[in-house]
């Protein structure tokens, strides 16, 4: 069970959050000028790392806010969290 | 019985506290502080149970959590009995009944007995080799294999204990009470850390406490005597607290532990009653300090299984801690010098030690000396290659070793005994630490698997971090502690330690026989009756993964997860594979680390506590007026009004018919209202809906139909503009949360920009739909001030009026067909308005309706339910709905998925209405349709998703998704049951007022 530090409200069990999948996925601005595979990159593809990984979660049971976490997902080790909008972590 | 093999008293034991207690029927005595193990071994009773597989006689082999026989059935003769309690760990208390396990009829006569005489059919993997051919033959076999295996009977009814939850937050948790814990939690509660200690039995101390060896002192005390008072002084500490007889279950990420507090299961009867029994305690702690101690090693040797071969480790508790001799003739078999510890501990209490049988060629422990002084024999290089006793231990025979220690020479000396102490070293008890996610590493001098190392928020002290030497132990306790801690310095910096030190130790993870392997019993774990043998044949099979040999062989797959054999397996499996024990890695070590009842898992979340669930405002009235409840999501929902002598079917068919023909009322309370305000709160809707809400006038709703971004459709509702940037999103009961936080991903992620802001106000209305061609002379006698003319209050338009002074927002919208109009007001008046409503209504026959008839009539009308005519592999324009999307905005969620040539197929399933040929049979929702009757494999075109026997029309009707369904209009399918095949025609959806002329009635 992760403790989760929300940018917003502070540290916070697993349990008050939903985890979003992959983080910055930008949804197309053009949907329309993109061809089938195009759109389908968008739509279904999803990396599934071992190592670190950078993740979307929601405080669904706190403040309701969205924001990224960069993961290493080989021991969960919460590597960082920032907000949306914020460029992941480089280190 | 007479307690014959109690020897001089302990002071852990009450012995003016008699205790009687049932075991298989017959009554005995033990005193406070025993356990059942203890009491029985008192008694001269150790054959306690029959092995699993071949049900040979097993006895009690340790003095803890890690027994793997003595497995035990708590009162059996109850309906709330409880089995595989380890009757090592069951204090015992006046009352008290056990029984064995695994035996039928008896433990001392076993049918299944023969099993052990079948061995050579019984070998690893036996159950997936025999029992699965052939394939007709399996029920025959599982009766047999139920009626003679299994682990004890479960209770089978309703669990009568209280169980509880409780959540703590702490500076430190020290897990385990021995002297490395309790050391450590003194001083993380001296320094002003919120510090718990948890310790699984019900004294402090670990094996500290019931020490006798003079060599090992503190501050010139004996280590026992000191400890004594260091454990006295504990009470006077603040920032501290001790929970006894509390098992660390769980250690997860992030130093959240799971830990089951037993708080009256050594109590009397009577003093258990409206007590809470077990208590989760759900733990997360800054830092952790494991203290979880070390497991002795059995030996592996021929028949090394019998009542009688006991841990050398486990003889000296009984007999120092529970003043219980386990023989009395007894024998230690060992590779170490920790068995010589025991032996003269039995010696100093005049319990008689006969020999002791020691695979070494020497050693120069001083212990030795003392040994030899007592007049206990040694047999240096020898090994035991065989016992013999079948209920008992009654005497073994013993070889010399060769110097490759692979094979036995010389002569067969048999010595007669009655108990058989082995000491093969000892096992860090790393499965916490493993639990946690930290990763361990191979000694390969020590042969231990150790942590490999420390981190900020934890530590594994004392012997699970693979110190096992009194000045080892405290010495880099401090060390380790200060750094662990953050301080300078701890109340033992200047202790004086003096202690002998282990020599040497001869590692042989199977001990050769005279005998042939194939003829021997060497016993590796001993619940699950997997022997090295067994391991050895899955290695010959091709097994290589240790992963796969545990599953292959059952080792370590009991529910004593194989604490005692699991290293001795990984060594065999090394040996014989030729590989190093560091390279072949561990088995993963599970949660929980000894087993749980249900009830601690689910503490005071059962029966109407199981799940929180939402009612209505109007609940009061729907329960006074008989309404039968549907669950729906968390909510309770009325399902339909019967009345006296009424079944489902007949109220369903009734208020169906009412609300058409005069009134209805249904509670809507349930409805997702998410109210939508901000600037630029149309163009959110514009991309969020399917069609166009920029010209949406103010005072009018809109139905809209939401999608995911693959296309398909997500929810729908109603939603009205209240003001020039306020509207009222309505959505299905059970999506309204997901919906809500769907948007707010949309509006925090991808359009920031967006001046929108959403909230959820479900909650905050309860909402009463009047539906009928009355339905307005109803709303009129409410709200006679109110032109409800169509010219002034149209379908699809929303009004905002006072009821007796309360603001109500009425909505004349229709899920029905029927002129209909939505009255929300604020929750707290919803039963008042309920109630204005039939009150008007009388003279109109206003009849409550539930969603049962809801769904009945939005089904005539061919209105779907997103969630039962749709499963997340429907477009809109699958459901015959292309009316709803826009052809002009240039995006929305889920647009450009309607365009992938998946979802542009012509032949996807699509909805379509059909009529049975016999408008008597109602199709059954999830029924297959197919065309063709007589063909194999036969075609499934789809499935039918909702269906009714409409009153109205007096005939069946159903919805179905149908493969190409759209071009099939007024073919003939057919539906195949069990027992017929029901032809049916495609139809319209829309089944009843194809015109939409009732909306205005
Ligand atoms: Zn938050």
């Amino acid at each position: 069970m992760f403790l989760i530090n929300c940018p917003y409200c502070g540290e916070r069990d697993q349990q008050e959050f939903k985890a979003g999948g992959e983080a910055h996925i930008e949804r197309p601005k053009q949907p329309t000028e993109l061809s089938d595979d195009e759109w389908a990159e968008y739509l279904f593809m999803r990396k599934n790392i071992k190592g670190v990984q950078f993740e979307r979660w929601n405080h669904a049971h706190g403040c309701r806010k969205w924001f990224n976490m960069a993961r290493d997902t080989s021991n969960d080790e919460i590597k960082a969290i920032y907000k949306i909008g914020e460029k992941p972590p480089t280190q | 019985m007479t307690q014959n093999l109690r020897i001089k008293s302990s002071e852990f034991i009450d012995e003016t506290n008699r205790i009687s207690f049932k075991f298989d029927g017959k009554t005995y005595y033990g005193f406070k502080g025993d356990t059942l193990a203890s009491a029985l071994i008192a008694n001269n009773i150790h054959l306690v149970g029959r092995s699993f597989k071949y049900h040979r006689p097993r006895g009690i082999m340790t003095s803890g959590s890690e027994e793997p026989n003595a497995i035990v059935q708590i009162n059996p003769n109850s309906n709330i009995t409880e089995p595989n309690a380890r009757a090592t760990e069951i204090e015992i208390y006046e009352g008290l009944e056990a029984s064995s396990q695994n035996c039928w009829p008896s433990v001392n006569f076993d049918i299944g007995g023969i099993n052990n005489f079948l061995a050579p059919l019984f070998p690893a993997g036996f159950y997936y080799k025999t029992f699965m051919w052939p394939k007709s033959f399996w029920e025959k076999y599982e009766f047999l294999i139920r009626h003679s295996a299994g682990l004890g009977k479960s209770p089978n009814t309703r669990d009568p204990d209280i169980y509880d939850h409780r959540n703590i937050h702490c500076d430190v948790l020290v897990v385990g009470a021995g002297i490395s814990g309790i050391l450590a939690a003194r001083n993380a509660a001296k320094n002003n850390l919120k510090t718990l200690l948890l310790d699984e039995k019900n004294e402090l101390g670990g094996s500290t406490i019931f020490e006798a060896n003079e060599d090992n002192k503190i501050n010139n005390n004996l280590a026992s005597e000191w400890l004594k008072k260091e454990i006295n002084e504990l009470k006077n500490i603040k920032n501290l607290e001790i929970k006894t007889r509390t098992s660390v279950a769980a250690y997860h990420q992030y130093n959240y532990l799971l830990a089951r507090e037993n708080l009256t299961d050594h109590l009397n009867k009577k003093d258990k009653k409206n007590k809470i029994r077990q208590r989760l305690l759900k733990i997360r702690a800054k830092k952790v300090i494991l203290a979880t101690g070390a497991l002795e090693r059995p030996l592996i040797f021929n028949n090394n299984d019998r009542p009688g071969i006991m841990l050398s480790s486990a003889i000296k508790k009984y007999s120092n801690f529970y003043g219980v001799a386990c023989g009395t003739k007894n024998i230690f078999f060992t590779n170490n010098d920790s068995a010589y510890e025991s032996a003269l501990s039995l010696h100093n209490k005049g319990i008689n030690v006969e020999a002791i049988i020691d695979i070494r060629e020497n050693s120069d422990a001083k212990i030795i000396k003392k040994i030899n002084d007592a007049g206990i024999k040694i047999y240096w290089s020898h090994t035991i290659v065989d016992t013999r006793g079948y209920k008992r231990i009654s005497s073994i025979s013993i070889m010399r070793l060769s110097n490759d220690g692979t094979s036995v020479t010389g002569s067969k000396i048999s010595i007669s005994c009655d108990c058989l102490g082995i000491a093969g070293g000892w096992t860090p008890a790393v499965h916490l630490y493993t639990q946690s996610g930290s990763k361990l590493t191979f000694d390969e001098e020590r042969k231990i698997f150790i942590p490999k190392a420390d981190t900020k928020e934890q530590i594994s002290v004392g012997s699970c971090g693979g110190d096992f030497e009194l000045d080892e132990i405290i010495t880099n306790l401090n060390y380790k502690l200060k750094n662990f801690l953050n301080i300078d310095k701890t109340d033992f910096d200047s202790i004086a330690l003096e202690n002998d030190h282990e020599t040497s130790k001869r590692n042989i993870w199977l001990l050769p026989s005279d005998q042939s392997i194939g003829k021997t019993k060497p016993f590796v774990d001993y619940q699950n009756d997997a022997t090295a043998k067994d391991i050895k044949l899955a290695l010959r099979e091709g097994f290589r993964s240790i992963e796969h040999v545990k599953r292959y062989t059952t080792t370590g797959m009991g529910t004593d997860q194989g604490k005692l054999g699991n290293m001795h397996a990984l060594g065999i499996i090394a040996d014989t594979a030729g590989v190093k024990m560091g390279e072949l890695g561990t088995t993963t070590f599970r949660p929980p680390y000894t087993p749980l009842t249900f009830g601690t898992i689910v503490g005071r979340n059962v029966g109407e506590f199981f799940d929180t669930f939402r009612r209505t405002p109007m609940n009061d009235w729907h329960i006074k007026n008989k309404a039968e409840f549907e669950n729906v999501g968390q909510w309770k929902r009325s399902w339909y009004y019967p009345k006296e002598g009424e079944t489902m079917y007949q109220a369903v068919q009734r208020e169906s018919k009412a609300a058409r023909q005069s009134a209805g009322i249904l509670d809507a309370s349930t409805l997702g209202k998410i109210d939508i305000q901000g600037s630029d709160a149309s163009e959110f809707l514009n991309r969020v809906y399917t069609n166009a809400w920029s010209k949406l006038a103010i005072g009018k709703c809109r139905y809209g139909l939401m999608l995911n971004e693959d296309g398909m459709v997500y929810d729908d509702g109603v939603t009205t503009r209240l003001s020039e940037n306020h509207y009222i999103m309505t959505t299905t009961t059970g999506g309204a949360a997901n919906v809500l936080g769907k948007l707010e991903d949309y509006l925090q992620t991808e359009w920031p920009e967006l001046d929108v802001y959403l909230t959820s106000v479900t909650d905050h209305f309860a909402t009463a739909s009047l539906c009928g061609p009355n339905s307005k002379k109803i709303l009129n006698k409410i709200i006679p001030d109110l032109d409800l003319s169509d010219d002034n209050f149209p379908h699809m338009s929303f009004r905002e009026v006072l009821i007796d002074k309360i603001k109500c927002r009425i909505m004349r919208i229709s899920f029905t067909g029927e002129l209909s109009y939505e009255i929300n007001v604020p929750a707290s008046y919803g039963e008042a308005i309920w109630q204005k409503c039939i009150e008007a209504g009388k003279e109109f026959n206003i009849t409550p309706y539930g969603t049962e008839t809801m769904h009945l009539l939005r089904a005539e009308k061919g209105f779907i339910i997103v969630g039962q005519d749709t499963d997340g592999t429907m477009t809109p324009i699958d459901l015959q709905m292309d009316w709803i999307v826009s052809k002009k905005k240039y995006d929305f969620i889920g647009k450009r998925s309607l365009y992938r040539s998946d979802t542009m197929k012509q032949d996807r399933k699509q909805l379509v209405g059909l009529l049975t040929e016999d408008p008597n049979i109602v199709l059954e929702e999830g029924a297959q349709i197919v065309s063709e009757l007589n063909q194999k494999p036969v075609e499934m075109l789809g499935h039918v998703t909702s269906s009714y026997f409409s009153p109205n029309l007096n005939k069946s009707i159903a919805l179905a998704v149908v493969k190409d369904g759209k071009n099939m209009m007024g073919r003939k399918l057919f539906v195949p049951m069990e027992n017929k095949n029901i032809s049916v025609t495609v139809a319209n959806t829309v089944f009843y007022d194809e015109k939409n002329e009732r909306i205005n009635a």
